[in-house]
Protein backbone atom coordinates (compact mmCIF):
# COMPACT_ATOMS: atom_id res chain seq x y z
CA UNK A 1 0.00 0.00 0.00
CA UNK A 2 2.60 2.38 1.03
CA UNK A 3 3.89 1.39 -2.09
CA UNK A 4 1.35 3.01 -4.07
CA UNK A 5 0.77 5.80 -2.14
CA UNK A 6 5.24 6.84 -3.07
CA UNK A 7 4.52 6.19 -6.69
CA UNK A 8 1.04 8.44 -6.69
CA UNK A 9 3.32 11.02 -4.95
CA UNK A 10 6.56 10.86 -7.59
CA UNK A 11 3.58 10.55 -9.93
CA UNK A 12 1.71 13.99 -9.06
CA UNK A 13 4.62 16.29 -7.16
CA UNK A 14 6.13 17.21 -9.92
CA UNK A 15 2.70 18.30 -11.39
CA UNK A 16 2.61 21.69 -9.07
CA UNK A 17 4.65 21.04 -6.14
CA UNK A 18 7.59 20.48 -7.84
CA UNK A 19 7.13 21.56 -11.24
CA UNK A 20 10.09 21.81 -13.47
CA UNK A 21 9.81 24.52 -15.53
CA UNK A 22 7.77 27.45 -12.99
CA UNK A 23 10.16 25.96 -10.00
CA UNK A 24 13.03 23.98 -10.91
CA UNK A 25 13.88 25.73 -13.90
CA UNK A 26 14.70 23.07 -16.39
CA UNK A 27 13.62 22.72 -20.06
CA UNK A 28 12.49 26.46 -20.41
CA UNK A 29 13.84 27.14 -23.81
CA UNK A 30 11.66 24.41 -25.90
CA UNK A 31 8.63 25.52 -23.30
CA UNK A 32 8.73 28.89 -24.84
CA UNK A 33 9.64 28.31 -28.08
CA UNK A 34 6.69 25.85 -29.30
CA UNK A 35 3.92 27.63 -27.57
CA UNK A 36 2.87 30.05 -30.09
CA UNK A 37 -0.35 26.97 -31.03
CA UNK A 38 -1.69 24.80 -28.72
CA UNK A 39 -0.82 22.02 -31.73
CA UNK A 40 2.42 22.65 -31.53
CA UNK A 41 2.28 22.52 -28.05
CA UNK A 42 1.18 19.45 -27.43
CA UNK A 43 3.18 17.69 -29.83
CA UNK A 44 5.81 18.85 -28.50
CA UNK A 45 4.95 17.85 -24.91
CA UNK A 46 4.12 13.75 -25.92
CA UNK A 47 7.52 13.83 -27.82
CA UNK A 48 9.18 15.01 -24.63
CA UNK A 49 7.19 13.08 -22.25
CA UNK A 50 8.01 9.60 -24.66
CA UNK A 51 11.62 10.59 -24.43
CA UNK A 52 12.11 11.53 -20.87
CA UNK A 53 10.37 8.06 -19.94
CA UNK A 54 11.94 5.66 -22.24
CA UNK A 55 15.12 7.09 -21.82
CA UNK A 56 14.52 7.36 -18.00
CA UNK A 57 13.90 3.79 -18.41
CA UNK A 58 16.88 2.60 -20.27
CA UNK A 59 19.17 4.37 -18.22
CA UNK A 60 17.88 2.72 -15.43
CA UNK A 61 18.22 -0.28 -16.70
CA UNK A 62 22.12 -0.13 -17.10
CA UNK A 63 22.83 2.31 -14.36
CA UNK A 64 24.85 -0.31 -12.81
CA UNK A 65 27.30 -0.62 -15.82
CA UNK A 66 27.92 2.75 -16.76
CA UNK A 67 31.03 4.17 -15.20
CA UNK A 68 31.03 7.57 -13.42
CA UNK A 69 33.28 9.26 -15.42
CA UNK A 70 31.67 8.66 -19.02
CA UNK A 71 27.97 8.79 -17.74
CA UNK A 72 26.85 11.63 -19.58
CA UNK A 73 28.30 10.96 -22.81
CA UNK A 74 25.87 7.73 -22.80
CA UNK A 75 23.03 9.59 -20.93
CA UNK A 76 23.39 11.71 -24.14
CA UNK A 77 23.96 9.13 -26.62
CA UNK A 78 20.86 7.31 -25.43
CA UNK A 79 18.91 10.42 -25.52
CA UNK A 80 19.75 11.30 -29.16
CA UNK A 81 18.92 8.14 -30.20
CA UNK A 82 15.21 8.05 -29.33
CA UNK A 83 14.82 11.76 -30.06
CA UNK A 84 16.09 10.96 -33.88
CA UNK A 85 13.59 8.31 -33.79
CA UNK A 86 10.83 10.59 -32.75
CA UNK A 87 12.13 12.87 -35.41
CA UNK A 88 11.88 10.64 -37.84
CA UNK A 89 8.25 9.73 -37.12
CA UNK A 90 7.45 13.24 -36.61
CA UNK A 91 8.64 13.79 -40.09
CA UNK A 92 7.10 10.95 -41.94
CA UNK A 93 3.53 11.40 -40.61
CA UNK A 94 2.84 14.73 -39.16
CA UNK A 95 5.09 16.97 -41.81
CA UNK A 96 3.24 20.32 -41.17
CA UNK A 97 3.94 20.04 -37.19
CA UNK A 98 7.31 19.17 -37.78
CA UNK A 99 7.89 22.05 -39.80
CA UNK A 100 6.38 24.41 -37.34
CA UNK A 101 8.45 22.66 -34.47
CA UNK A 102 12.03 23.04 -36.60
CA UNK A 103 14.98 22.33 -34.85
CA UNK A 104 13.55 22.80 -31.26
CA UNK A 105 12.48 18.52 -31.49
CA UNK A 106 15.79 17.92 -31.85
CA UNK A 107 16.97 20.10 -28.81
CA UNK A 108 14.83 17.30 -26.69
CA UNK A 109 18.56 16.26 -26.54
CA UNK A 110 19.58 18.52 -24.83
CA UNK A 111 16.66 19.15 -23.44
CA UNK A 112 18.01 20.31 -19.31
CA UNK A 113 15.05 18.42 -18.11
CA UNK A 114 15.62 14.98 -19.69
CA UNK A 115 19.35 14.87 -18.51
CA UNK A 116 18.61 17.11 -14.97
CA UNK A 117 15.85 13.86 -14.23
CA UNK A 118 18.27 11.29 -15.33
CA UNK A 119 21.08 12.73 -13.53
CA UNK A 120 19.17 13.33 -10.14
CA UNK A 121 16.48 10.24 -10.36
CA UNK A 122 16.81 7.56 -13.02
CA UNK A 123 20.64 7.24 -11.88
CA UNK A 124 19.53 5.82 -8.76
CA UNK A 125 16.40 4.04 -8.22
CA UNK A 126 15.28 0.90 -10.39
CA UNK A 127 13.34 1.11 -13.77
CA UNK A 128 9.40 1.31 -12.49
CA UNK A 129 9.82 4.41 -10.04
CA UNK A 130 12.21 6.04 -12.43
CA UNK A 131 9.44 5.99 -15.41
CA UNK A 132 6.86 7.15 -12.86
CA UNK A 133 9.07 9.86 -11.94
CA UNK A 134 9.83 10.70 -15.47
CA UNK A 135 6.27 10.69 -16.94
CA UNK A 136 5.18 12.56 -14.18
CA UNK A 137 7.84 15.06 -14.69
CA UNK A 138 6.94 15.00 -18.42
CA UNK A 139 3.32 15.85 -17.05
CA UNK A 140 3.93 18.40 -15.47
CA UNK A 141 6.32 20.54 -18.33
CA UNK A 142 3.25 19.55 -20.69
CA UNK A 143 1.02 21.28 -18.20
CA UNK A 144 2.98 24.87 -18.04
CA UNK A 145 3.04 24.00 -22.29
CA UNK A 146 -0.92 23.44 -22.85
CA UNK A 147 -1.58 26.51 -20.04
CA UNK A 148 1.28 29.06 -22.36
CA UNK A 149 -0.08 27.77 -25.19
CA UNK A 150 -3.48 27.55 -25.06
CA UNK A 151 -3.45 31.37 -23.82
CA UNK A 152 -0.96 32.34 -26.88
CA UNK A 153 -3.63 30.45 -29.31
CA UNK A 154 -6.62 31.87 -28.09
CA UNK A 155 -5.87 35.41 -27.71
CA UNK A 156 -3.52 35.79 -30.17
CA UNK A 157 -5.46 34.43 -32.93
CA UNK A 158 -9.12 33.52 -31.63
CA UNK A 159 -8.13 29.92 -32.24
CA UNK A 160 -7.57 26.80 -30.36
CA UNK A 161 -6.40 23.82 -32.27
CA UNK A 162 -6.75 25.80 -35.69
CA UNK A 163 -10.83 26.57 -34.80
CA UNK A 164 -12.11 29.44 -34.59
CA UNK A 165 -13.47 30.20 -31.35
CA UNK A 166 -13.37 33.53 -30.48
CA UNK A 167 -15.42 35.70 -33.93
CA UNK A 168 -12.26 37.66 -35.58
CA UNK A 169 -13.70 41.80 -36.02
CA UNK A 170 -12.77 41.45 -39.42
CA UNK A 171 -15.38 38.87 -39.87
CA UNK A 172 -17.89 40.81 -38.03
CA UNK A 173 -17.40 39.14 -34.69
CA UNK A 174 -15.87 41.20 -31.67
CA UNK A 175 -12.62 39.64 -30.97
CA UNK A 176 -9.45 41.90 -32.52
CA UNK A 177 -6.29 39.71 -31.87
CA UNK A 178 -3.63 40.32 -29.53
CA UNK A 179 -0.68 40.06 -31.96
CA UNK A 180 1.66 40.84 -29.09
CA UNK A 181 1.14 37.24 -28.03
CA UNK A 182 2.47 35.52 -31.25
CA UNK A 183 5.68 37.56 -30.35
CA UNK A 184 8.20 36.23 -28.35
CA UNK A 185 8.07 38.93 -25.39
CA UNK A 186 4.47 37.43 -24.32
CA UNK A 187 5.87 33.98 -23.87
CA UNK A 188 8.25 35.56 -20.89
CA UNK A 189 5.66 37.12 -19.46
CA UNK A 190 3.34 34.96 -19.08
CA UNK A 191 5.64 32.35 -18.45
CA UNK A 192 6.43 35.07 -15.35
CA UNK A 193 3.09 35.82 -14.54
CA UNK A 194 2.62 31.90 -14.54
CA UNK A 195 5.34 31.98 -11.73
CA UNK A 196 3.88 34.23 -9.65
CA UNK A 197 0.78 32.57 -9.76
CA UNK A 198 1.93 29.68 -8.59
CA UNK A 199 4.00 30.91 -5.98
CA UNK A 200 0.99 33.07 -4.74
CA UNK A 201 -1.03 29.84 -3.77
CA UNK A 202 2.03 27.79 -3.04
CA UNK A 203 3.93 30.40 -0.58
CA UNK A 204 6.92 27.73 0.26
CA UNK A 205 8.27 28.56 -3.68
CA UNK A 206 9.35 32.06 -2.35
CA UNK A 207 12.85 32.93 -3.21
CA UNK A 208 14.28 34.99 0.07
CA UNK A 209 15.18 38.08 -0.81
CA UNK A 210 18.61 38.57 -2.07
CA UNK A 211 19.05 41.23 0.64
CA UNK A 212 17.36 42.08 3.63
CA UNK A 213 17.16 46.32 3.51
CA UNK A 214 18.96 48.13 6.73
CA UNK A 215 17.09 48.63 9.35
CA UNK A 216 15.14 52.06 9.29
CA UNK A 217 17.42 54.87 11.41
CA UNK A 218 14.60 55.58 13.77
CA UNK A 219 14.36 51.95 14.65
CA UNK A 220 17.85 51.62 15.41
CA UNK A 221 18.39 54.57 17.86
CA UNK B 1 33.46 41.42 -46.14
CA UNK B 2 30.29 44.21 -46.04
CA UNK B 3 27.78 40.67 -46.50
CA UNK B 4 29.45 38.84 -43.83
CA UNK B 5 29.31 41.71 -41.29
CA UNK B 6 25.75 42.38 -42.05
CA UNK B 7 25.58 39.05 -41.59
CA UNK B 8 27.31 38.84 -38.55
CA UNK B 9 24.82 41.54 -36.77
CA UNK B 10 21.95 39.68 -38.01
CA UNK B 11 22.99 36.54 -36.02
CA UNK B 12 23.99 38.35 -32.81
CA UNK B 13 21.07 40.78 -32.68
CA UNK B 14 18.02 40.35 -35.00
CA UNK B 15 18.35 35.97 -34.77
CA UNK B 16 19.51 36.46 -30.75
CA UNK B 17 19.44 33.29 -28.90
CA UNK B 18 18.33 33.74 -25.82
CA UNK B 19 15.78 36.84 -26.53
CA UNK B 20 14.43 35.78 -29.98
CA UNK B 21 14.68 32.75 -30.39
CA UNK B 22 14.74 31.34 -26.42
CA UNK B 23 17.69 28.96 -26.95
CA UNK B 24 20.10 28.16 -23.77
CA UNK B 25 17.31 30.22 -21.41
CA UNK B 26 18.28 27.57 -18.92
CA UNK B 27 22.02 28.53 -18.48
CA UNK B 28 20.55 32.40 -19.35
CA UNK B 29 18.56 32.62 -16.35
CA UNK B 30 20.59 30.44 -13.90
CA UNK B 31 24.05 32.33 -14.22
CA UNK B 32 22.40 35.43 -14.55
CA UNK B 33 22.77 36.60 -10.99
CA UNK B 34 25.98 38.30 -11.13
CA UNK B 35 28.07 39.89 -13.60
CA UNK B 36 31.40 37.80 -13.11
CA UNK B 37 29.43 34.93 -13.57
CA UNK B 38 27.35 36.16 -16.92
CA UNK B 39 30.95 37.44 -18.55
CA UNK B 40 32.24 33.87 -18.21
CA UNK B 41 29.36 32.50 -19.31
CA UNK B 42 29.42 34.70 -22.84
CA UNK B 43 33.12 33.88 -23.56
CA UNK B 44 32.98 30.39 -23.26
CA UNK B 45 29.66 30.52 -25.31
CA UNK B 46 31.76 32.27 -28.22
CA UNK B 47 34.33 30.41 -27.88
CA UNK B 48 32.71 27.20 -27.81
CA UNK B 49 29.55 28.64 -30.61
CA UNK B 50 32.73 29.92 -32.86
CA UNK B 51 34.59 26.39 -33.26
CA UNK B 52 31.36 23.64 -33.03
CA UNK B 53 29.54 25.37 -35.58
CA UNK B 54 32.50 25.80 -38.33
CA UNK B 55 33.45 22.25 -37.49
CA UNK B 56 30.26 20.45 -37.86
CA UNK B 57 29.82 21.97 -41.32
CA UNK B 58 32.64 20.66 -41.91
CA UNK B 59 31.80 17.28 -40.95
CA UNK B 60 27.94 17.14 -42.17
CA UNK B 61 29.22 18.83 -45.96
CA UNK B 62 31.89 16.05 -45.89
CA UNK B 63 30.07 13.02 -44.18
CA UNK B 64 26.34 13.54 -43.36
CA UNK B 65 24.87 15.37 -46.27
CA UNK B 66 22.66 13.70 -49.13
CA UNK B 67 25.13 12.59 -51.54
CA UNK B 68 28.87 13.79 -50.17
CA UNK B 69 29.64 10.36 -50.61
CA UNK B 70 29.34 10.31 -54.43
CA UNK B 71 33.41 9.99 -54.82
CA UNK B 72 32.93 6.63 -53.56
CA UNK B 73 30.64 5.68 -55.66
CA UNK B 74 27.49 6.18 -53.35
CA UNK B 75 25.73 8.82 -54.29
CA UNK B 76 22.25 7.68 -52.81
CA UNK B 77 23.49 7.60 -49.55
CA UNK B 78 21.79 10.03 -46.75
CA UNK B 79 23.38 10.33 -43.71
CA UNK B 80 21.63 13.34 -42.63
CA UNK B 81 19.36 11.76 -39.96
CA UNK B 82 22.84 10.96 -37.84
CA UNK B 83 23.27 15.05 -37.62
CA UNK B 84 21.90 15.37 -34.46
CA UNK B 85 24.70 12.51 -32.88
CA UNK B 86 27.20 13.60 -34.82
CA UNK B 87 26.94 17.53 -33.13
CA UNK B 88 26.71 16.04 -30.01
CA UNK B 89 29.29 14.64 -29.96
CA UNK B 90 31.55 16.75 -31.55
CA UNK B 91 30.40 18.88 -29.36
CA UNK B 92 31.20 17.91 -26.27
CA UNK B 93 34.05 16.47 -27.35
CA UNK B 94 35.19 20.17 -28.02
CA UNK B 95 34.02 21.07 -25.15
CA UNK B 96 35.96 18.66 -23.47
CA UNK B 97 39.17 19.43 -25.27
CA UNK B 98 38.81 22.85 -24.94
CA UNK B 99 38.64 22.36 -21.12
CA UNK B 100 41.90 20.29 -21.55
CA UNK B 101 44.02 22.75 -23.60
CA UNK B 102 42.58 25.70 -21.21
CA UNK B 103 43.24 23.98 -18.14
CA UNK B 104 47.09 23.49 -19.68
CA UNK B 105 48.14 26.88 -21.17
CA UNK B 106 46.01 29.09 -19.19
CA UNK B 107 45.15 28.05 -16.06
CA UNK B 108 43.86 31.62 -14.95
CA UNK B 109 40.91 31.65 -17.51
CA UNK B 110 40.05 27.80 -16.34
CA UNK B 111 39.62 29.16 -13.07
CA UNK B 112 37.93 31.69 -13.98
CA UNK B 113 35.44 29.95 -16.15
CA UNK B 114 34.92 26.99 -13.49
CA UNK B 115 32.31 25.43 -13.76
CA UNK B 116 30.46 26.68 -16.94
CA UNK B 117 32.52 24.69 -19.37
CA UNK B 118 31.50 21.51 -19.24
CA UNK B 119 27.79 22.53 -18.64
CA UNK B 120 28.04 24.05 -21.72
CA UNK B 121 27.82 20.33 -23.42
CA UNK B 122 23.74 20.19 -22.67
CA UNK B 123 23.48 24.45 -23.71
CA UNK B 124 20.28 23.87 -26.17
CA UNK B 125 21.71 27.15 -27.72
CA UNK B 126 25.35 25.34 -28.87
CA UNK B 127 23.51 22.46 -30.46
CA UNK B 128 20.88 24.78 -32.15
CA UNK B 129 23.45 26.70 -33.60
CA UNK B 130 24.49 23.50 -35.60
CA UNK B 131 21.17 22.55 -36.33
CA UNK B 132 20.09 26.19 -37.74
CA UNK B 133 23.51 25.76 -39.54
CA UNK B 134 22.43 22.55 -41.60
CA UNK B 135 18.54 23.89 -42.02
CA UNK B 136 19.60 27.22 -43.91
CA UNK B 137 22.34 25.59 -45.10
CA UNK B 138 25.29 27.87 -44.34
CA UNK B 139 28.73 28.25 -46.18
CA UNK B 140 31.92 27.13 -43.69
CA UNK B 141 32.40 30.87 -43.73
CA UNK B 142 29.06 31.71 -43.21
CA UNK B 143 28.66 29.18 -40.45
CA UNK B 144 31.69 30.52 -38.90
CA UNK B 145 30.52 34.40 -38.79
CA UNK B 146 27.17 33.17 -37.71
CA UNK B 147 28.51 30.92 -34.52
CA UNK B 148 30.46 33.79 -33.47
CA UNK B 149 27.42 36.39 -34.12
CA UNK B 150 25.07 34.16 -31.99
CA UNK B 151 27.77 33.50 -29.20
CA UNK B 152 28.41 37.63 -29.07
CA UNK B 153 24.84 38.02 -29.13
CA UNK B 154 24.40 35.43 -26.38
CA UNK B 155 26.86 37.40 -24.36
CA UNK B 156 25.65 40.18 -24.54
CA UNK B 157 22.37 39.57 -23.44
CA UNK B 158 23.22 37.61 -20.24
CA UNK B 159 25.69 40.57 -19.34
CA UNK B 160 22.41 43.02 -19.43
CA UNK B 161 20.36 40.96 -17.54
CA UNK B 162 22.81 40.55 -14.91
CA UNK B 163 23.27 44.17 -14.52
CA UNK B 164 19.51 44.51 -14.51
CA UNK B 165 19.18 41.82 -12.04
CA UNK B 166 21.96 43.22 -9.85
CA UNK B 167 20.18 46.70 -9.49
CA UNK B 168 16.89 45.04 -9.01
CA UNK B 169 17.77 42.85 -6.12
CA UNK B 170 17.38 45.77 -4.20
CA UNK B 171 13.87 46.53 -5.14
CA UNK B 172 10.77 45.09 -3.18
CA UNK B 173 9.47 43.00 -5.07
CA UNK B 174 6.33 41.10 -4.34
CA UNK B 175 7.12 37.80 -2.86
CA UNK B 176 5.94 35.34 -5.87
CA UNK B 177 7.37 37.41 -8.22
CA UNK B 178 10.97 37.50 -6.27
CA UNK B 179 13.79 35.88 -8.14
CA UNK B 180 12.89 33.86 -11.08
CA UNK B 181 9.28 35.35 -11.79
CA UNK B 182 11.35 38.71 -12.41
CA UNK B 183 13.61 37.47 -14.29
CA UNK B 184 11.03 35.95 -17.11
CA UNK B 185 9.30 39.26 -17.05
CA UNK B 186 13.00 41.16 -17.55
CA UNK B 187 13.44 38.70 -20.08
CA UNK B 188 10.53 39.58 -21.59
CA UNK B 189 10.82 43.48 -21.54
CA UNK B 190 14.63 42.93 -23.29
CA UNK B 191 12.92 40.88 -25.64
CA UNK B 192 11.19 43.67 -26.66
CA UNK B 193 13.94 45.71 -26.88
CA UNK B 194 15.41 43.25 -29.43
CA UNK B 195 12.43 43.76 -31.61
CA UNK B 196 13.55 46.54 -32.52
CA UNK B 197 16.44 44.68 -34.32
CA UNK B 198 14.04 43.00 -36.15
CA UNK B 199 12.33 45.55 -37.34
CA UNK B 200 15.22 48.10 -38.39
CA UNK B 201 16.82 44.57 -40.79
CA UNK B 202 13.11 44.27 -42.05
CA UNK B 203 13.60 48.36 -43.69
CA UNK B 204 15.67 47.96 -46.53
Amino acid sequence: MSARISFWTTLTDPLIRQNPVTLQILGICSALAVTTTLATALTMSVSLTVVLTLAAGIISLIRRHIPDTIRLIVQIVIVASLVIVIDQILQAYFADISRALSVYVGLITTNCLVLGRTESYARFNAPLPSMVDAFGNGLGYSLVLIVIGSIRELFGMGQLFGAQVLPLAENGGWFTPLSLMLLAPSAFFLLGGLVWAVRSVRTEQVEPPDHTPPLQRGAVE
Amino acid sequence: MNDLWSFFLFAAFVDNMPLTLFLGLCTFLALSRRTESAVGLGIAMTGVLGVTVPLNNLIYNLFLAPGAWGWAGQPDLDLSYLALITFIGVIAATVQLLEMLLDRFFPAIHAAFGVFLPLLTVQCAILAGSLFMVERSYTFVESAVFGVGSGVGFAVAVVMLSAIRARLSYADLPAGLRGLGIAFILTGLMSLGFASFAQMAAAP
